[in-house]
């Protein structure tokens, strides 16, 4: 494979396209509201009205997840929301002049148009199970581009001063971690993409690889030539069958066409990427932990330093980025240090995808810059809760806390958010209304955290039990002020002393409510 | 070898390069506590009682994984600490049921030594009381988990020194459990020796010898380490 | 200098801890100087009385009688020491907590395992009903001085009767003090 190999493949695929495209979401989200089954539909109505002009596609995730199955209708730019397979031949007509059965959704919403694509550009425009399709929106350039124009040392300068922060959640910067594993010394350095996405509410990162898995084994493979690794991993739950299934196909397809293995675009570079599945343990998205699964033992944490950038897999350098970071990673290069630096907030450079639930008109996945107000994603974006007011977001799921909506103004960027006692995590964004009470929903994430603690460290598993408990007796009106007091301080305890990151974080959603809505746990204390 | 030079306390302390924090407190007969530590056997950092402060880091540091740094400064013994590790212990004894006065290790324990170290007169957390198993089916010893702090050393020892790994820990969380094999009885355990070096390593009455009754149940801790130094050095 | 009106309690546990106590041996006649004895399963005395200095409470709460009178005990009491393991964890006495429910493990041993015409024991106003979980004293009331031990050794008790006699702040630390078990 060279650039013209790979430059034909697009233009061919270019060629095969129809003037009127169909598109329809086959995502997990859509696919169990019935997307599968519309598709075929559109399909087979297509071929009964002989119309050799307009193509159905298959495609990822276009973002309204609540309103799914949805479908799209280029070039006149059309959607139809909670589409049914009834609806098919209803939406043909409706090219000709006839009335779709369908409901219409609003591409004009600020759901839509607030939003700034970079890792979902590909997402719900290309067929993710066709490598054609990726390279027909300029695929695998960018790594021909790193590989035959620019040093190791050229390409982490350019993640580097793009100011990408690592999208896993704690947003360490991506070109200092990517700088210390070429640093660090190995007979053989490994990449590790971490797909173990587990925060309850969070699907950015299943989206991403269910919509355009390519665009993420290419940041791979950039990040292996640049720290000088030969082999990756993917590291995905279970509990993701679609994305497995279409990283595996990925995979096959890469490698048949010679984007992964043994001399990548002839240019002496080898690189090869295995999958592994987790087996349903939310500890695993710990880089320590998922490392320990990946060598087949046990998935438990370890205390770092030593950090996997210098000892990893198998004590070798290992560089673990998150899906959406690796994601981020082509149109870098492709678009440069400066373009990337230019979008977003002072020190939260690019864009953040959300996984925007909970009680909210809009539930789906958007992608926004970094600094935007969540007063905009909530209520501009989100349209707001169906009833009542809003009350609280969540972010940064089980490890992150609970932001009023007295602070809704506060621009969505790693150090806001940690300023007001929650964190940006890996993007989960659950909207509350007035109606819920927030020692629940604290009570809720404890328990998560409980049932997920690896036990292997005292102060996350016998205190996440304990603190569960004491929620518990909250929540029965049978906890003192006392009580209340020994939590906090069980709470400062467990973040203070826990091995790894489940355990530090595993408190906030009970401090961050504590702060905020002291006057719910206070209601239900005695004495 | 190099030396390092660091404080503890505000008292300053050599150390070998390459030693813990541990270690070099040790050797100047500062007392830091811990649980899951075991001479002999690799640390896990797991127990959380050895953390201690350390000058210009934000986070505590576990000094059984903490290998010294010139002129770092140290400190093992302030309020904080003392209150969490108290929380710890607390913890533990609030976790399972460890009943001391029907105990087999009663004043062997480094459970019970470490609820006297941390002042601990009573527990200010609701017990759990679970119900856990008693596995007697070994021959020549038995597992309490009643009184398990799953702190590992016998999975550890089991591997590392005796070489056959017949215990490990399967489950999580609160319902993680110490196993044999594939968790089948100790007795049906086809890979234990037998050897009872995790007897020597338990750090409560957990693992016993069988026959043992109340407060009978001691045990030569330093063993492992013996052991361990024989081989290596040659001795 | 006045007498301490000193009570000594026995809830759900074996009565080893007043063993102890009696353990004192000649001691018990210097305390006899500072103390007078109020209320206690070693004296006749029915009703528990008001406005005690010290109570030593033996045992942990188990039935619906150790919880009228802990109460009772607390309202009238100054000074309330948790007296033994116990008082202190449930310890022996809460061996059945893990077993679950009282009706199921009473009916366990009272019918299923009674070799002659098991039943379940019934006598109310004679034999109290069951808690459903034992509790450590300090669970239900709140208690001023933890002395743990199973017993407390006779010259850990003493030691603390001596502090409390001598007044001022009460501070038990180290292995002769606060050892379990």
């Amino acid at each position: 494979m060279d650039l013209s190999e790979l430059l034909a493949i697009a233009e061919h695929e270019n060629a095969m396209r129809r003037p009127i495209c169909i598109r329809c979401c086959t995502a997990l989200g859509c696919q169990s509201a019935g997307a599968l089954s519309v598709k075929q539909r559109l399909e087979e109505a297509v071929a009964e009205v002989d119309r050799t002009d307009i193509e159905v596609l298959g495609v990822g995730c276009m973002g309204l997840c609540g309103h799914g199955p949805l479908v799209r209708v280029d070039p006149v730019g059309i959607l139809y929301e909670h589409v049914r397979a009834a609806d098919a031949p209803s939406i043909i007509a409706a090219l000709d002049g006839g009335e779709a059965t369908a409901p219409q959704g609003d591409l004009q919403h600020p759901f839509f148009t607030l939003q700034k694509r970079i890792v979902l550009e590909n997402s719900g425009i290309i067929d993710p199970e066709r490598i054609e399709s990726y390279i027909a929106a300029g695929g695998y350039q960018a790594l021909y581009h790193v590989l035959h124009e620019m040093t190791p040392a050229e390409v982490i300068d350019v993640v580097t001063r793009s100011g990408l922060r690592g999208r896993g959640g704690a947003g360490y910067p991506t070109g200092l971690k990517w700088a210390t594993v070429a640093k660090s010394h190995g007979d053989r350095k490994y990449v590790v993409c971490n797909a173990d996405e587990g925060d309850p509410g969070a699907f950015m990162d299943r989206s991403i690889i269910e919509s355009d898995p390519h665009k993420v084994l290419e940041g791979m493979a950039i990040a292996a030539y640049a720290v000088g690794a030969d082999q990756g991993y993917v590291y995905v739950r279970a509990e993701y069958p679609l994305a497995i299934q279409r990283l595996q196909r990925a995979i096959a397809q890469a490698r048949r066409f010679g984007l992964l293995g043994a001399q990548i675009f002839d240019a002496g570079f080898t690189f090869r990427i295995d999958i592994r599945v987790g087996a349903g343990a939310f500890v695993c998205g710990e880089e320590t932990a998922l490392m320990a699964s990946i060598e087949g033992r046990r998935g438990t944490p370890r205390p770092r330093p030593p950090y996997p950038a210098e000892s990893g897999l198998w004590g070798r350098p290992t560089l673990v980025n998150n899906v959406e970071t690796f994601a981020n990673i082509p149109p870098i290069i492709r678009n440069g240090a400066e373009w990337f630096a230019s979008i977003g907030a002072e020190t939260s450079k690019g864009t953040k995808v959300f996984a925007l639930t909970g009680k909210i008109r809009h539930t789906g996945l958007i992608e926004v810059p970094m600094g935007v107000t969540l007063r905009q994603i909530v209520e501009d974006m989100g349209g707001g809760v169906p009833e009542g007011r809003v009350k609280a977001v969540q972010t940064g799921g089980p490890s992150g806390g609970c932001i009023p909506a007295a602070l809704l103004d506060t621009p969505v960027d790693y150090e806001s958010l940690q300023r007001v006692g929650s964190i940006m995590g890996s993007g989960g964004m659950v909207v509350m209304d007035d109606s819920t009470n927030m020692v629940d929903v604290a009570r809720f994430y404890m328990e998560f955290c409980k049932d997920e603690s690896c036990g292997k460290c005292i102060p996350c598993r016998a205190g996440t039990a304990q603190m569960l408990h004491m929620l518990d007796l909250i929540r029965s009106g049978q906890a003192t002020a006392a009580d209340l007091a020994r939590l906090e301080q069980l709470c400062m305890m467990v973040k203070e002393t826990s091995l790894c990151g489940l355990g530090q974080s595993a408190p906030n959603p009970v401090l961050s409510t504590m702060k905020y809505f002291r006057e719910e746990y206070e209601a239900l204390v005695r004495g | 070898m190099a030396a390092r030079t660091f404080t503890i306390n505000d008292q300053l302390i050599s150390a070998r390069e390459g030693e813990t924090i541990l270690q070099a407190a040790r050797e100047h007969g500062i007392f830091i506590p811990t649980l899951c530590y075991l001479d002999g056997v690799s640390a896990v950092g797991a127990c959380r009682l050895c953390l201690v402060e350390i000058e210009g880091s934000r986070m505590l540091r576990p000094a059984c994984v903490t290998p010294v740094v010139e002129e770092m400064v140290v400190r093992t013994d302030t309020e904080r600490l003392r209150e969490y590790r108290r929380m710890i212990i607390e913890l533990l004894f609030a976790e399972r049921n460890h009943i001391c006065a029907v105990c087999v290790a009663n004043g062997h324990c480094e459970l019970q030594d470490l609820a006297i170290a941390v002042g601990m007169d009573h527990v200010r957390f609701d017990y759990a009381f679970p119900r856990c198993d008693v596995d007697i089916s070994h021959p020549l010893f038995g597992i309490d988990h009643n009184r398990c702090v799953l702190c590992t050393r016998c999975v550890r020892v089991c591997d590392e020194v005796e070489g056959v790994h017949t215990w490990d820990v399967a489950g999580r969380g609160a319902d993680a459990r110490v196993i044999t094999d594939m968790r089948q009885p100790w007795g049906e355990a086809r890979t234990c020796t037998s050897c009872g070096k995790c007897v020597l390593a338990c750090p409560t009455g957990a693992i016993f010898r069988r026959g043992a009754t109340v407060g009978e149940m001691e045990r030569d801790r330093n063993k492992i380490a013996y052991i361990v130094a024989a081989r290596e050095q040659r001795w | 200098m006045e007498r301490l009106r000193l009570a000594t309690i026995w809830l759900g546990g074996c009565s080893g801890c007043h063993m102890s106590f009696l353990d004192l041996d000649e001691w018990l006649f210097e305390l006899a100087q500072h103390i007078d004895l109020v209320y206690s399963p070693l004296a006749d005395v029915k009703e528990y009385p008001e406005h005690v200095d010290v109570a030593l409470v033996e045992g942990a709460v188990a039935n619906e009688d150790n919880l009228h009178l802990i109460r009772q005990v607390r309202e009238r009491t100054r000074l309330l020491v948790a007296f033994g393991d116990c008082a202190v964890t449930g310890n022996v006495t809460a061996l059945r907590n893990p077993l679950g429910a009282p009706e199921a493990l009473l009916h366990t041993i009272y019918v299923e395992r009674a070799e002659i015409a098991g039943r379940m024991p019934h006598a109310p106003g004679i034999v109290p009903r069951l808690l459903d979980k034992v509790y450590p004293v300090h669970k239900i009331v709140p208690v001023d001085v933890y002395l743990p031990g199973c017993p407390p050794p006779a010259p850990r008790i003493r030691a603390l009767l001596e502090q409390i006699i001598a007044g001022g702040d009460i501070r038990l630390t180290g292995r002769d003090m606060i050892k379990f078990g």
